[in-house]
């Protein structure tokens, strides 16, 4: 019988390195010696499992989830939805996906962010939400504002939502940004070019969706994520004991 | 032309950034938002086992605490069973295993309530020590660090652990064994993770 086993080795020339010069707070933040590699045991290919009582259905409505009553934010309403998938492109269901993103001016809603663009008091900037038997999910939101950053003197970071998801196990967990088709910052950002490979990048690009656009409502882009994929077992390798 | 193979690559990665609080601990970013955030409480009320607390910095290659970094936290129970379908065994109700703490944004400490966990099954019918598991993400970390959190108190299992005797070098072995005090009758283990630099924490590509 076929059963899952470790996921597959990530691929680190995918990813960005540690070290990135051009995106300066990487330099005092990468670790210098080669992390060691670790076949899995349990405690990687286990993680957090979350359900429906760990959430509520508006958090994936950032349209609603922090306006007054009747009120909406202000700037472009967007549908960002995709599916989760694993690197065998099989879907991941109930698996938690959060974002958060700045409002339409480009503002975050933290203590930390002191950017001249102004709060929206209908935005609060972040949602979550669990991906369906089929992988699938979906926000409402406005799309976020370019915003000005300290690296260089005058860097821009092109309009973006993080993306926070889990998958089964906790060697799958990933955090990234999704940037938007057409944007001219994409290809400036230090950020963005932390990774070596423009297909790479390429994946963090979400696509404009007219077939998933509420006609004279809310425009729609698609952003699939992809997770690490496992192996199946035909030949035991001993994971787990005798 | 010769067959392709099918698979996807995984997305890449990016910096969780500065403001990761605001997507996974809003509270800590300074607005409420969601009826419950997730990851506040890691062994819950019916844990068995020790109860512990387990507190450090990030510290990066200056020698300076990082004071906008959020960890993630996994472990197992008291018995060694992870709260998760593929691990035989049942855990405590409200025992997730799984947390998340962020440094404060003043000082750079960190710390989390849980019970100390037991010793896990390995690969090959080896025996893991106790231990945690910890993802660290912050501005800067441009793929979330993976590390291992050992006990000072579990010696002759952590001389026999397959994990930390995998790393070539017994000096930074060192880095990955949090140190035990008491404190009001609790147990306080201290965890400094090094980013870079001298004493170097051990990460490992899991």
């Amino acid at each position: 019988m076929k059963k899952p086993a470790e996921f597959y080795q990530r691929d680190r020339r995918w990813h960005p390195p540690a070290y990135a010069r051009d995106y300066k707070t990487s330099v005092a933040r990468s670790p210098q010696y080669a992390a060691i590699s670790l076949e899995n045991s349990l405690s990687e290919i286990t993680g957090p499992v979350f359900g429906h009582n760990d959430i509520d259905p508006i958090d994936n409505d950032l349209l609603s989830n922090f306006a007054a009553a009747g009120e909406s934010p202000i700037g472009e309403r967007i549908i960002v939805h995709g599916r989760v998938l694993d690197e065998n492109a099989r879907p991941v269901p109930n698996t938690l996906v959060e974002i958060w993103q700045a409002n339409a001016s480009g503002r975050y809603r933290h203590k930390k962010d002191t950017y001249l663009g102004a709060l929206d008091p209908n935005f609060g900037g972040c949602g979550r939400t669990l991906t369906d038997e089929d992988g699938y999910y979906y926000f409402r939101t406005v799309k976020p504002g370019a915003y000005p950053w300290r690296n260089w003197v005058n860097d821009w970071r092109p309009a973006h939502i993080h993306f926070s998801i889990f998958g089964s196990g906790f060697a799958q967990r990933l955090i990234t940004q999704l940037y938007f088709e057409g944007d001219p910052l994409i290809a400036k950002c230090p950020i963005v070019n932390t990774i070596p490979d423009p297909a790479a990048i390429d994946q963090l690009i979400a696509v404009l969706d007219m077939n998933a656009t509420i006609p004279l409502d809310t425009i729609a882009y698609k952003f699939d994520i992809v997770l690490r994929g496992r192996r199946s077992t035909l030949f035991e390798n001993r994971l787990e004991g005798n | 032309m010769k067959q392709r193979l099918e698979y996807l690559k995984e997305t890449p990665s990016q910096t969780a950034g500065p403001y990761v609080h605001i997507g996974l601990a809003p509270g800590d970013a300074g607005f409420q938002i969601y009826n419950q955030e997730l990851g506040r409480d890691i062994a819950g009320p019916n844990a068995k086992g020790e109860r512990i607390r387990v507190e450090g910095l990030v510290i990066d290659g200056t020698g300076s605490p990082i004071k906008d970094v959020l960890l993630e936290v996994w472990q197992a129970n008291a018995d060694g069973i992870h709260a998760h379908p593929e691990q035989p065994g049942e855990v405590e109700e409200g025992f997730r295993g799984w947390g998340r703490v962020i440094t404060d944004f003043e000082t750079g400490e960190w710390g989390f309530d849980t019970v100390k966990p037991g010793s896990t099954p390995g690969r090959n019918g080896a025996t893991q020590a106790p231990h945690i598991n910890l993802w660290i993400v912050a501005r800067g970390i441009n793929l979330g660090l993976n590390t291992r959190l050992y006990f000072d108190d579990e010696e002759s299992a952590n001389a026999a652990d397959p994990v930390i005797n995998t790393i070539e070098w017994e000096r930074r072995r060192q880095t990955l064994i949090a140190t035990r005090t008491l404190r009001d009758g609790t147990p306080v283990y201290r965890f400094d993770i090094r980013i870079q630099g001298e004493d170097e924490t051990v990460f490992f590509d899991i």
